[in-house]
């Protein structure tokens, strides 16, 4: 189809994101990686309603969404059916977000790995479900005020860590785990082509800032990313067959403070410098786990 | 029952929402800075940045209908090629 001499393919414009939408920049970057060879099954989320009022669809590609929890055993259906007709070209892909993936989905999400399906699995991370309205996921980082943790003067907002779901993607023997964020749109899109090109089932997350959620300017999604990246909170990491691959390691990295992170977004914009400092004691942690 | 062809809708069908009309500011680029980089049309939520040869060079070419005009593009360009001007 083409408007004003843009041809669109996978996913067109016109969906309903919030202006500057972090995961929707993302989007774009995963089907870049993407051939048009493709079946999609989306669970609920921002992604799923914001593309898809019906009786409208963004998408170009074959695309389905079924229930919140269930969006990988409907991509192992998906596969079986293409197994049974001898279709070895057509992949699958997985698009949830932290809630459908940390929490309703993971007993599915865990069940699909578990079969070793040729199954790509893409978690656009926004720390919360932004969807509803910012409530608190098991993907929240500490000290984010969401509206079900909201901050005061008896709370710093979560009080718990976040989920660490690449090392359940990676308990589960997957081949290929990857983490990106948006802003990095090269990364992404080389991260799903690997994803692709491995057999078996494989892991992606992607840091998806949300412009509501964190309180961040409309123009301000990708430099969170980037940020975020930067400070070490947030990782570009990538294991093959379980081992954090070469390019993941940087032997020169300078970690920015984390003020730089947090200060701008007013999700963050309660904690005091006591609690800065142990945010940024879990950046350290990170920056010494993955070698960075 | 509703059958499954009422069900399944033809593609890219969002293209009617001209979602252009959310916009207050409207990105402008200005091709002698721009250096072609296409980091705008990668990083775009709405993907409605194309990059077209403007003498033999290529240079982001923004569909308007649906630019709702975020600023994405203009805060990272690398050469601050972009502009956001004032559009109502």
């Amino acid at each position: 189809m083409k408007t004003n001499n843009i041809e669109y393919k996978k996913l067109a414009p016109g969906h309903n994101a919030c202006s500057g939408c972090g995961q929707l920049s993302a989007v774009h970057a995963v089907m870049r990686g993407l051939t048009k060879d493709t079946i999609i099954a989306n669970a609920t989320g921002c992604l799923e309603v914001t593309t898809t009022a019906y009786p409208q669809t963004a998408w170009g590609l074959p695309w389905i969404h079924s229930l919140f929890e269930n969006a990988s055993s409907v991509a192992s259906g998906i596969q079986a059916a293409l197994k049974n007709r001898g279709d070895n070209q057509t992949k699958v892909l997985v698009q949830a977000g932290d809630g459908g993936t940390f929490d309703i989905g993971l007993g599915l999400v865990s069940g699909m790995w578990e079969r070793g399906e040729n199954i790509l699995y893409i978690c656009y991370d926004t720390e919360s479900y932004s969807n509803t309205g910012i409530q608190a996921s098991g993907s929240t980082p500490y000290g984010a005020s969401t509206t079900t943790t909201p901050s005061g003067a008896q709370s710093i907002g979560s009080n718990q860590v976040k989920k660490d779901m690449m090392a359940i993607a990676l308990a589960h023997g997957l081949k290929y785990v990857a983490q990106s964020a948006a802003g990095f749109p090269d990364d992404i899109t080389n991260k799903v082509k690997k994803a692709l090109a491995t057999p078996g089932p494989s892991y992606i997350q992607i840091l998806s800032p949300c412009i509501p959620g964190w309180g961040i300017g409309y123009d301000e999604a990708a430099m969170m990313g980037k940020l975020a990246v930067k400070t070490g909170l947030y990782p570009l990491l990538e294991y093959t067959d379980g081992k954090l691959s070469a390019s993941s390691v940087n032997a020169n990295f300078k970690a920015e403070p984390v003020g730089s992170y947090l200060k701008t977004q007013s999700r963050f914009k309660h904690l005091n410098d006591e609690e800065i400092n142990h945010i940024q004691m879990l950046a350290a942690e990170n920056i010494k786990k993955y070698q960075i | 029952m509703i059958s499954m062809k009422k069900l399944t809708i033809k593609s890219n069908t969002s293209l009617v929402n001209k979602t252009g009309a959310w916009r207050t500011h409207k990105p402008i680029t200005d091709n002698v800075k721009c250096i072609g980089c296409s980091l705008c049309a990668k990083l775009c939520p709405e993907n409605c940045i194309e990059m077209k040869p403007i003498e033999n060079k290529p240079k982001p070419l923004t569909d308007y209908d649906y630019c709702k005009g975020c600023g994405l593009c203009a805060h990272e360009c690398p050469v601050k090629a972009i502009a956001m001007k004032e559009d109502y």
